[in-house]
């Protein structure tokens, strides 16, 4: 059976409201939280603050000259250069394109596997095996034996269909990104999809079928309603993934042609890799983490939503 | 309209036809899935001039000579993902079980910020601070050293594993957590030898989630290392010259590398939903 977890209801001892415990035995309960608490306020929490404090510096790395104070002068450069404008659009339409079609094939695929067939364990083995391949590996896999343009076994196979020779890390090369992202990415969203359809009350589904309601009522009137929580659950984990996505970028175009496939990832690369700008990269990266936070806050609301699903349905 | 047409084709046909023919489109479509990776092994056991070939070639004598190839130079790259995969998972099971406990079993004040707190930091794109990451790991001495990937990839992971390991301490049976209570157990006897038994299966699966995060990262190792800390990832960028053929070395190299996190993937399917789901779905 599965479930979403109830995060409504307090855990363990609800007898025992946490208000009520004494002083002691409140840190005795904190102790064992404040190493990981530390560690992450630490890790993850201090480099975005060196990355506010460079983002008023002019520094380059590959340079002696120490670092200097700017003023906003990063800041008028991010948002007056057309380069991180695109790439964060691309960023955008990247993740929102890969996520929902990962969606809309994870809900196919897991109405597919829904239902009992001779070796449905072999078929959602091999579904769930391209989010298991490294995104590097799948990145050049794609890039050379899938998709070259004189060897790659795609050509070959869309040939029968008119298709000579298409070099499609050129000429489609923002599609042939989004088609790795989703092929890696289905597999997610139909594992939390099918997980939502198997825990379906099938007395439910009984009643309709009695009632005479047709397949695709069932599947509008009560299925999709069931799955709503799941989908929005991918939806945002696919999303806090892919927006990230460098490999297939890095590995496949290189940003290119031109900056056709340049994502945010890839240009904040380029500036620390190539333009050896820190300065720059630190306010493109400022203004980055102001803008997810924004979508972020949304995120987290649906977030708590979704995890305490279960208490407005009861 | 659609469901009268449904409901015909449904008296039209019996139930097996209609079956077999969903089954059959199950199969294709898995098929279909799989294909890129069915290619790569594929053109990993090729010699390399069956390899670039137009038609592809299908038919061929099989040979291990890319793999034996890429193995060569593998060492150093595999040392470096298993000693960062290790490292990093070990430490956010050290530091992920006790703060799961206080987020569960016997919850602090305001538990839930907690979560959320953690949950935040997924969030939080690392690419935006990768210049000043890589200022820090400069002056700390930790650049281009195992160190700086365990310390990232454990923050990377400790958030999903504490969710994941609290949602498997809430399973733990009040009954027995208050029996060791009765017979006087101390926190840490309730933990070793009442939870910890329970969810071991869990923090199994907990540990091969972070494992299959840890060892395909690419970002953070490409930008933060150069030879003495190379992770696979970077191994098979390294598989592709600038020049003459490669495709069947570079086939082999990504079987390689992939096939560790694909059987760890496969024998833990059960749990991938639940670890995927940070604990949501059981």
């Amino acid at each position: 059976m599965t479930v979403l977890e109830d995060l409504s209801v307090p855990p363990r001892d609800a007898g025992v409201l946490p208000r009520a415990v004494s002083r002691r035995e409140r840190w005795l309960r904190r102790l064992p939280l404040l190493p990981a608490l530390i560690y992450v306020v630490v890790v993850t929490q201090i480099p975005f603050v060196v990355t506010l404090w460079y983002s008023f510096q002019s520094y380059f790395w590959n340079s002696t000259a120490p670092a200097h104070f700017t003023g906003l002068s990063n800041y008028t450069t991010v948002f007056t250069n057309a380069a991180f404008r695109d790439s964060l659009v691309r960023s955008v339409v990247m993740t929102a394109t890969a996520v929902i079609a990962a969606m809309i094939l994870g809900v196919a695929l897991a109405l597919l596997l829904d239902r009992k067939f001779l070796g449905r364990g072999v078929v959602r083995t091999l579904i769930i095996t391209p989010f298991l391949v490294m995104p590097a590996a799948a990145a050049l896999v794609w890039a050379y034996p899938m998709l070259d343009a004189n060897y790659g076994l795609l050509n070959y196979l869309l040939a029968p269909f008119g298709v000579n020779h298409v070099a499609w890390l050129s000429v489609h090369a923002l599609a042939s990104v989004i088609v790795v992202m989703v092929w890696q990415w289905t597999p997610f969203m139909t594992l939390i999809v099918l997980a939502g359809l198997q825990s379906q009350p099938p007395d439910t589904l009984e009643a309709a079928k009695v009632d005479g309601a047709g397949a695709l009522a069932t599947f509008r009137e009560l299925t999709f309603p069931h799955l709503r929580p799941y989908i929005e659950l991918g939806i945002l984990l696919g999303s806090i993934y892919l927006v990230n996505t460098f490999d297939a970028v890095r590995l496949m175009t290189n940003g290119g042609p031109g900056t056709n496939t340049t994502n945010l990832p890839f240009y904040l690369y380029q500036q620390v890799n190539n333009a050896f700008d820190i300065g720059g990269a630190a306010a493109a990266g400022v203004v980055t983490v102001i803008l997810t936070i924004i979508v972020a806050t949304f995120a987290l609301r649906m977030f708590a939503r979704v995890f305490q699903f279960e208490e407005a349905r009861g | 309209m659609t469901t009268l047409s449904l409901r015909a084709g449904r008296r039209g046909l019996p139930a097996w036809p209609r079956r077999a023919g969903w089954a059959v489109l199950a199969w294709v479509v898995a098929i279909a899935f799989f294909l890129p990776v069915l290619w790569m092994v594929i053109t990993a056991f090729k010699p390399e001039s069956a390899a670039e070939t137009w038609p592809p070639r299908f038919l061929f004598t099989p040979t291990m000579s890319e793999f034996r190839l890429a193995v060569t130079g593998m060492g150093p790259f595999l040392a470096h993902s298993v000693a960062a995969t290790v490292g990093s998972t070990i430490l956010v099971l050290l530091l992920g079980i006790p703060a799961a406990y206080a987020l569960s079993v016997y919850p602090v004040p305001r538990w839930r910020d907690g979560l959320f707190f953690f949950i935040s930091t997924k969030m939080l794109p690392i690419v935006a601070a990768i210049g000043p990451l890589y200022v820090i790991a400069l002056h700390a001495h930790l650049l281009d050293s195992i160190w700086v990937l365990v310390i990232l990839y454990t923050a990377m992971n400790l958030p999903l594993a504490i969710w994941m390991i609290r949602s498997f301490m809430l399973e733990v049976p009040g009954e027995l957590l208050e029996a060791a209570r009765l017979d006087g157990a101390g926190r840490i006897r309730e933990i070793r030898s009442v939870i910890m038994p329970i969810i071991m299966p869990g923090l199994v699966s907990t540990a091969l989630i972070c494992v299959i995060f840890a060892w395909n990262e690419l970002f953070l190792a490409i930008n933060l290392t150069v030879t003495n800390a190379a992770t696979m990832p970077m191994f098979l960028i390294s598989s592709v010259p600038q020049e003459g053929l490669f495709i069947a070395h570079l086939s082999a190299a990504a079987t390689i590398a992939s096939v560790p996190v694909v059987l760890v993937g496969w024998t833990a399917q059960r749990s991938l939903v639940r670890g995927l789901s940070m604990g949501a779905i059981k």
